[in-house]
């Protein structure tokens, strides 16, 4: 089978792999890149834990082939934190206890980063919307959206 | 055995796939595709990714009207302010194609393509008239967008054809859409019916004009001529909205499944019909 070379830039790194067509992004992310802070939750675009960004636009990276990433900038979840400093949106995670098992805690974080990257300050409706497609079977997502809504607050320094 | 390519131009996609017949697959945003190549529904031997083609994505005012390319993805559809002042029914119908992801990436066209009898993006485009180009080995054709659904899964275009862009029509003035779609919750969910209304109305409110089209309550999204002839002539009055109630629930042939019986479906087609008339009956009154 032929593999593809693909030149994308990864959390603002240069990156390229080879891979065969069939694979997803995901699959080329975690097996081959070793970026296994995305989660293969679904495999059909209905839960959320891989979601990634593509040239700032949030997507699934299962319903992504990795030959489509080719001259694309791909942001993770291992480009949130700066070395030891957390996140605003980590931080407040872990002060609301937004998380349990915390599979789905990476693709909440990448998509809320989204949102608040789009809109410095949704509302509770808003913010529970743009995430309805993030699935979570531990929090009942009262305290993510409390945490969400509270990065959003320190983020705009209020 | 897979491959994949990216051609660059229409004639290029066209040549491809007419080479490689009912073994090639048009990706676009690739949200339906990726999910049957994953269960096996779908065994193509060649991806052919239309999106390197220029203005295959993105939307473009023209002759008053609007193109949409075929593989805009439903975000950008959303962010379009100019489209979604005139045709605010096609907006809200697709962007509410699946999550925040889903929109970074699906499109009309394979909403439309995927053939989905309860596919959100598709009777607000049939209802404002919308057409499709389709190239194809023998040039391009623009059809009716409810010329290219024929079956859950199935499509009129031929082998080697695929759609260019979507035209939307200038819009008549005093005029407007509305779509609504009922699910059980409000987010992440398939429509158990989707009702899509466009009326235009004259100077003294009353409908001259009037497309009602119903989906997920026959194998394909329907159009229904009855249930617009119930609103033309009249003011939207009790009279006219019973009608379209009426012609609404005589037009459903819907499955019986989980998200609802025969009987469920059928009641809610009248309903929802009723409801979305007056979204757009309104809207189409503060534009005068």
């Amino acid at each position: 089978m032929r593999k593809h070379h693909i030149s994308t830039i990864i959390n603002g790194e240069p990156t390229e792999f080879l891979c065969e067509p069939q694979l997803t992004l995901l699959d080329v992310l975690r097996d081959e890149l070793h970026l296994t802070g995305s989660k293969e939750g679904c495999s059909s675009g209905d839960c959320g834990a891989c979601s990634v960004t593509v040239d700032g636009r949030l997507v699934c990276s299962c319903l992504m082939l990795a030959v489509e990433a080719e001259g694309h900038k791909i942001e993770t979840i291992e480009g949130m934190a700066r070395g030891h400093d957390l996140h605003p949106l980590q931080r407040k995670f872990l002060e609301h206890a937004a998380l349990q098992c915390g599979f789905c805690t990476p693709g909440l974080l990448v998509a809320a980063k989204a949102l608040l990257d789009r809109n410095p300050n949704p509302t509770e409706t808003e913010a529970r919307y743009w995430l309805a497609g993030n699935l979570c079977r531990c929090t009942g997502y009262d305290k993510v959206i409390r945490a969400v809504l509270d990065a959003a607050a320190e983020l705009r320094a209020e | 055995m897979l491959d994949y390519t990216t051609p660059s131009t229409v004639e290029e996609a066209v040549r491809i796939l007419a080479e490689a017949p009912g073994t090639a697959k048009v990706l676009s945003g690739g949200t339906d595709l990726l999910v049957q190549l994953r269960s096996g529904r779908a065994k193509p031997g060649l991806i052919v990714d239309i999106k390197k083609i220029p203005g295959i994505s993105g939307i473009r005012e023209r002759d008053g009207g609007f193109v949409i390319g075929a593989s805009t993805p439903g975000a950008v559809i959303g962010e379009c302010e100019a489209l979604q002042r005139a045709w605010p029914g096609v907006v809200e119908a697709a962007n509410l194609i699946g999550s925040t992801q889903v929109q970074g990436r699906a499109s009309l066209a394979g909403n439309l393509c995927n053939a989905s009898p309860a596919a959100d993006g598709v009777p607000a485009l049939i209802a404002a008239r919308a057409t499709c180009v389709v190239a194809g080995p023998r040039g391009r054709r623009e059809v009716p967008v409810e010329s290219i659904a024929t079956g859950p899964g199935r499509t009129s275009l031929s082998p080697g054809e695929f759609i260019v862009e979507f035209h939307l029509p200038k819009l008549p003035p005093r005029s407007a859409d509305a779509y609504l779609r009922f699910i059980p919750r409000t987010e992440m969910d398939i429509a158990v019916v989707g009702a899509a209304v466009s009326l235009a109305l004259d100077a003294g409110g009353v409908c001259a004009d009037a497309r009602v089209v119903l989906g997920a309550v026959a194998p394909t999204a329907i159009l229904v001529p009855e249930a617009a002839a119930a609103l033309v002539g009249r003011k939207l009055d009790e009279t006219a909205l019973a009608g379209l109630d009426q012609a609404a629930r005589r037009a459903c042939k819907p499955i019986d499944d989980k998200r609802g019986t025969i009987e469920y479906r059928t009641k809610v087609a009248g309903v929802l019909a009723r409801r979305t008339a007056t979204i757009a009956y309104e809207r189409a009154g503060e534009r005068r």
